[in-house]
């Protein structure tokens, strides 16, 4: 099992705070009307994107999903770039024409979030599959969800990948609910992993909710892409402390007390610092300092995100073609 | 110059490019050693090896998927889906990612990715393998749409195509692979957007695409036994239009004639007869007039088939009321 050092403890307690505080003030601006479009939030599920992220390089590719800020700040996205798109403003990653489902950013690999589930699947096998012929050492990621795993495009795409022997990470988050159809009415798996053996690839299971499992495991499948070995279904069960959307409660196909069992529970956040508390010698004070200055470099992304300047009506219609071919 | 098939100089086209663009590669179904459902790329797994010349299976989605992800990190595939029916298949794919994913990252993204495929009836293929389906494509923005009727314009459009940032549906005819034409002894690129007219004339403008601009210049001749002198333009390029030579044609002609062998309603002839309303209505002295398949599946039966698809002395029948339309 891989253990990672203290430092990188810390930079994943980093990480996943500064997701968390992005999600919470995104869902906080929504609410009072100042985002546009749809907003999921990846509240609870942390550990999966930091743990897997935690092996990635800066050139390795992820492709990610609807509720995608978790995978984009975990593999390099800054906040304010992100904040401003999703004020969908100029100097958003995707200058306003995407929004919080589309953000993309060539320089650190993220080749998108997306609308459509399961799409991004293939996507990430592209990118192995460009990796393997430049034969350039990078890895690719897809990071999909419960419900995705019932679409064509996964078991096509696990096929090919396995057939190819691309370098690539399947990363399923099982937050047990596809939007708001609850695990056991959409599948009659309950361990997304056993459907692995069918395209005869290494699948695992690991508590998605446990920062420290998610990278010991992705330390393995990472290092078998990378040296050659093939992809990995990485199966992670998680939770949605939230409800689909802003706007769904989350509260109609699940008990409350439910909820507020995994919160106690499996808050990915809070397992971290008891471990570092615990066994590291890391003070509460220390995580509270790093969380005030987290909190405060997201207040600058706020600003900047705010006082952006909004993209012109006209500005719609560039970036549609190459070449200069007009829409 | 010299006298070479369809399928010969498409095959030309991709051999000199992957000659020239180690980035370039082809995946598709039995592609190999099968040489292609239509023969395009028999032998050239011996020439590029199977890294460059990659069978895929029948998983049209992830052929797509798997492409995009390819183009989108450094490499310029040329994916085939052996029939346009199949496209279907696939359509997440082509219309949600493929022709997104550039606008949807605000232009971060180059497309370097040629989906070749075949359309079109005549070998008794029935329903689900002789469709023409280039309406669908050219109304969604982010693609662009080639149907190349000779082998001149194959050659020198897949050539310009390959080399493209754009995504592309290069559209060929199964009915045209046979078909022998001239083309230089040199290369030669031919650029997207530029419609050819392929027979001077002056009272009727006869726009054909495809296998329909063979038809077409066979009723040209037949016309003009009976003193009626018509004008063949094939726009070559669906999407970017070249819209000029169509107006030029009928503003000389101040008669035009669309024909097509997909459906007529809805279908390329709409939009084309739209533009042409609106730019050169006072240079019609007729109504514009389609010829373009019954509005039916492609039926199996040959005496059925050749009912419900167009022909030859449908065009010169529809080009006599044309001409001798009074006002």
């Amino acid at each position: 099992m891989s253990k990672p050092s203290k430092e990188q403890m810390l930079f994943m307690y980093r990480k996943m705070v500064e997701i968390r505080q992005f999600e919470e003030a995104a869902g906080t601006l929504y609410q009072s009307g100042q985002l546009p479009g749809f907003l999921h939030l990846y509240i609870g599920e942390e550990a999966t994107a930091v743990g897997v992220c935690a092996h990635l390089k800066d050139d390795d590719y992820i492709t990610s999903t609807h509720r995608g800020h978790g995978h984009l700040i975990a593999k390099g996205g800054k906040r304010d770039r992100m904040m401003a798109e999703l004020f969908a403003r100029t100097t958003g990653y995707c200058k306003g024409k995407g929004g919080s489902m589309h953000i993309a950013d060539k320089e650190t690999g993220i080749l998108g979030a997306n609308g459509v589930v399961g799409a991004g699947i293939p996507l990430a096998a592209g990118a192995a599959l460009s990796a393997k012929i430049r034969g350039t050492n990078q890895i690719a990621v897809s990071f999909f969800g419960d419900g995705a795993t019932n679409q064509g495009v996964f078991h096509e795409t696990l096929n090919l990948a396995a057939v190819w022997e691309l370098p690539v990470v399947f990363v399923c988050e099982n937050n047990r609910f596809g939007m708001g159809t609850p695990q056991h009415e959409h599948q009659r798996v309950e361990d997304i992993s056993v459907r692995a053996p069918a395209y005869d690839i290494p699948g695992v299971t690991v508590d998605g909710n446990d920062v420290l499992k998610v990278y010991a495991e992705a330390h393995e499948a990472v290092v078998r892409a990378r040296e050659g070995g093939g992809p990995t279904l990485l199966n992670c069960d998680t939770y949605r402390f939230r409800g689909h959307h802003i706007g769904d409660p989350g509260t109609s196909y699940r008990d409350r007390e439910e909820v507020q069992e995994q919160e106690r529970q499996r808050d990915p956040i809070r397992r971290l610092a008891q471990v570092l508390t615990e066994d590291e010698g890391v003070t509460q004070e220390d995580l509270e300092t790093l969380e005030a200055e987290l909190a405060n470099e997201l207040e600058e992304a706020l600003e900047f995100a705010k006082n952006s300047p909004e993209p012109l009506p006209e500005d719609a219609l560039e970036d549609v073609y190459a070449d200069e071919i007009q829409p | 110059m010299r006298s070479i098939t369809y399928r010969d100089a498409l095959k030309e086209a991709l051999i000199e490019e992957m000659e020239r663009d180690e980035a370039v590669f082809l995946m598709g179904e039995d592609i190999a050693e099968y040489g292609g459902a239509y023969k395009v790329t028999d032998g050239l797994f011996k020439q590029f090896g199977k890294d460059r010349i990659r069978n895929t299976p029948i998983s049209e989605a992830a052929i797509i998927g798997t492409a995009l992800g390819a183009a989108v990190t450094g490499m310029r595939p040329v994916a085939e889906l052996m029939y346009i029916d199949f496209t279907a298949v696939g359509m997440d794919q082509i219309v949600n990612q493929v022709a997104k994913i550039r606008y949807m990252v605000g232009g971060q993204l180059d497309v370097p990715l040629v989906i070749r495929t075949q359309g079109g009836a005549g070998r008794s293929s029935a329903a689900q393998h002789a469709q023409s389906l280039e309406a669908w494509f050219v109304h969604i923005p982010g693609l662009l749409v080639v149907m190349p009727s000779t082998p001149y314009d194959a050659k020198g459009l897949l050539k310009t195509a390959i080399r493209s940032d754009n995504p592309i549906m290069f559209i060929e005819h199964k009915l045209l692979y046979t078909e022998e034409g001239e083309i230089p002894d040199d290369e030669y690129t031919i650029p997207l957007g530029e419609a050819e007219v392929k027979r001077e004339g002056e009272d009727i403008t006869i726009l054909a695409t495809s296998r329909m601009v063979l038809k077409a210049l066979a009723a040209a001749d037949e016309l003009a036994d009976e003193g009626i002198s018509a004008e063949i333009v094939d726009p070559r390029t669906l999407m970017p239009l070249d819209k000029d030579t169509i107006y030029n044609s009928v503003k000389k002609t101040n008669r035009l004639l669309i024909a097509h062998e997909a459906v007529g309603r809805a279908g390329f002839g709409a939009e084309i007869a739209a533009l042409v309303v609106r730019e050169a209505f006072d240079y019609l002295d007729a109504p514009i007039e389609r010829v373009a398949a019954a509005p039916v599946p492609v039926p199996f039966a040959p005496v059925m088939e050749n009912f419900v698809i167009p022909d030859t002395p449908q065009i010169v029948e529809a080009a006599r009321k044309l001409v001798r339309y009074e006002i």
